[in-house]
């Protein structure tokens, strides 16, 4: 396998984007990556294009989204993940420039969800799980399988509320410093506490927002990469596993088994543990899942999420930065688009040119990427390094 | 959201609304557990054992994938369950938004499965992981078939 690297990201805003369509949108996106790498897009030989859909009227999104940024005829693929969807078309463009049937492919994820009301957006996510056993006769919703693992978390490790919020709070801190995040302002632990209940024990500020945005990312192999630019981040280790849809049937509620053996992967072909780690990128689609994600990357002992965040540890200067521009709990989860951005903000971490406030101190130039795919039915890890 | 169609203005940014609604019905085969559905309506919890491996399976399942046969007993569970992990659902699915705030659990069958299903008879502020529950078929009003967990 060829080494492959990262040459150029592009992200738009995220938010609710009335002023522009699916194409438009991803738009901004593509052509924000192919000049941060100073490349057209005839350079350009593959391109997975990431996203869930339903929510918009298109079908085949990657036809639509290639013609309208320039990308006919190059070869590409819609592919689907559930929330970990971007990160799927990071992985397949990865194995198709290592493997050497490409040079340069770019991985296009984006999502436009506010196309259709709330009430639909909530239904169309809740028939994720199972739809014949969890949703035809017990209506799930996603922040209801969330708030099944916190409930089981906090009965075996003493998990709080309060802890769930911190990290609300933590998130929303960055998301106000990161001119591409929907939600900008800061927030207080008695904000989220206080907050309508969605799925008890989850709150409406324990949820990501349903929102729209896209992001782009363009990996090279190691000869042309080195032409591109004077920075590439390279891609040192992927990892993949899936778990059961039903929920009922995961092996426990209070670990996200998929994450942990993605990250086992990942740290392998990498060959580094979860303490080389600089800064990282988690899934916190709801503020359960990112004290989840410290202890199934190893970040901290299993049960010992809660004090991770209680000591402000995750935050820029403490042992590990994670989600820094806001994750998805701020930053927003057009869940396409969140496996990309993921790449690109560790990009631009590594490359130490995001705003100064929420810079990480890059130590040993390592960045790690965790995204999972519903309530743990996939999840991806992707480990960036400078050097 | 306005109920209007065709060109509409959303924040002061034009919109086309499509004319094209399409209402979605799906037919699900369940023919080769239909033991499952049907003891539903006679008050029956039944589900499959591999004859094989004696794996018993909850949803019930026509295959067992780890011994590759199809060849099932059907067995009946006794509905009793621990709680596992539950949750109480106010922001409902569009489809849902006709019933009341609903509790979900995710439930311990003494045979081995975990079942996730409503869990009624019981406010939020009672509930509380590991305590005891029956699991029991239900038939509703409008004819839905399911069952749900109520505190032992």
């Amino acid at each position: 396998m060829r080494k492959v690297a990262v040459v150029g990201v592009g992200h738009s805003n995220f938010g609710v984007r009335k002023d522009v369509n699916i194409a438009e949108l991803t738009w901004e996106a593509v052509k924000e990556a192919l000049e941060d790498a100073g490349l057209t897009q005839k350079d350009i030989d593959y391109v997975p294009v990431g996203s869930y859909g339903f929510w918009y009227e298109e079908p085949l999104p990657a036809v639509v989204v290639t013609e309208y940024c320039g990308l006919v005829p190059k070869g590409h693929v819609h592919c689907e993940s559930a929330c970990a969807t971007g990160s799927a078309a990071v992985h397949l463009a990865y194995y198709r420039v290592a493997s050497g049937l490409s040079d340069i492919a770019m991985a296009i994820g984006f999502e436009k969800m506010t196309e259709v009301d709330t009430p639909t957006a909530v239904e169309f996510i809740g028939r994720a799980g199972s739809y014949i056993w969890e949703f035809e006769n017990f209506g799930m919703t996603f922040p209801g399988y969330y708030a099944l693992l916190a409930t089981n978390h906090m009965a075996n490790f003493g998990t709080k509320e309060e802890h769930m919020a911190m990290v609300a709070v933590k998130n929303h801190y960055y998301g106000a410093r990161n001119e591409k995040a929907y939600l900008r302002r800061e927030i207080k632990v008695e904000d989220v506490l206080n907050s309508r209940p969605v799925a008890w024990p989850i709150k409406f500020f324990d949820c990501c927002p349903i929102n729209d945005g896209a992001a782009a990312v363009i990996l090279a192999a190691e000869e042309v990469a080195k032409k591109i630019t004077d920075t590439p981040i390279w891609i040192k280790g992927v990892g993949c596993a899936g778990d059961t849809g039903n929920i009922a049937k995961r092996e426990n509620l209070f670990s996200i088994r998929s994450a942990q053996l993605a990250s086992q992967q990942a740290y392998e072909m990498a060959k580094i543990t979860p303490q080389d780690v600089d800064v990282a990128e988690v899934h916190d689609c709801f503020t359960i899942a990112e004290i989840l994600a410290y202890e199934d990357l190893g970040f901290c002992k299993k049960g010992e999420g809660p004090k991770l965040i209680e000591e402000g540890q995750t935050y820029v200067g403490g042992k590990i930065p994670v989600n820094v521009d806001g994750g998805l709990k701020a930053k927003g989860h057009p869940i396409g688009a969140t496996g990309c951005s993921m790449i690109y903000e560790l990009t631009r971490q590594l490359r130490q040119e995001v705003e100064p406030e929420r810079q990480a101190d890059i130590k040993k130039g390592i960045a790690l990427a965790h995204n999972v795919g519903g309530t743990g039915h996939s999840c991806y890890v992707t480990i960036l390094g400078r050097d | 959201m306005s109920e209007q169609k065709g060109l509409v203005e959303e924040k002061g940014l034009l919109q086309l609304k499509s004319f094209r609604t399409i209402p979605l019905t799906y037919t699900i085969p369940v023919a080769r557990i239909a033991k499952f559905w049907e003891g539903l309506k006679e008050g029956k919890l039944y589900t499959t054992k591999c004859k094989k491996c004696g794996k018993v399976f909850f949803p019930p399942s026509a295959d067992c994938p780890d011994c590759m046969t199809s060849d099932m007993d059907w067995v009946e569970l006794s509905g009793d369950a621990e709680l596992v992990a539950f949750t109480e659902i106010h922001v409902k699915p569009a489809t849902f938004s006709q019933y009341p705030t609903y509790i979900v659990a995710v439930g311990q069958l003494k045979e081995g499965p975990r079942a996730l299903a409503w869990l009624t008879g019981v406010k939020r502020e009672d509930v509380k992981v590991g305590m005891k529950l029956k699991l029991k078929p239900v038939v509703y009003e409008e004819g839905r078939v399911a069952y749900e967990f109520v505190p032992a």
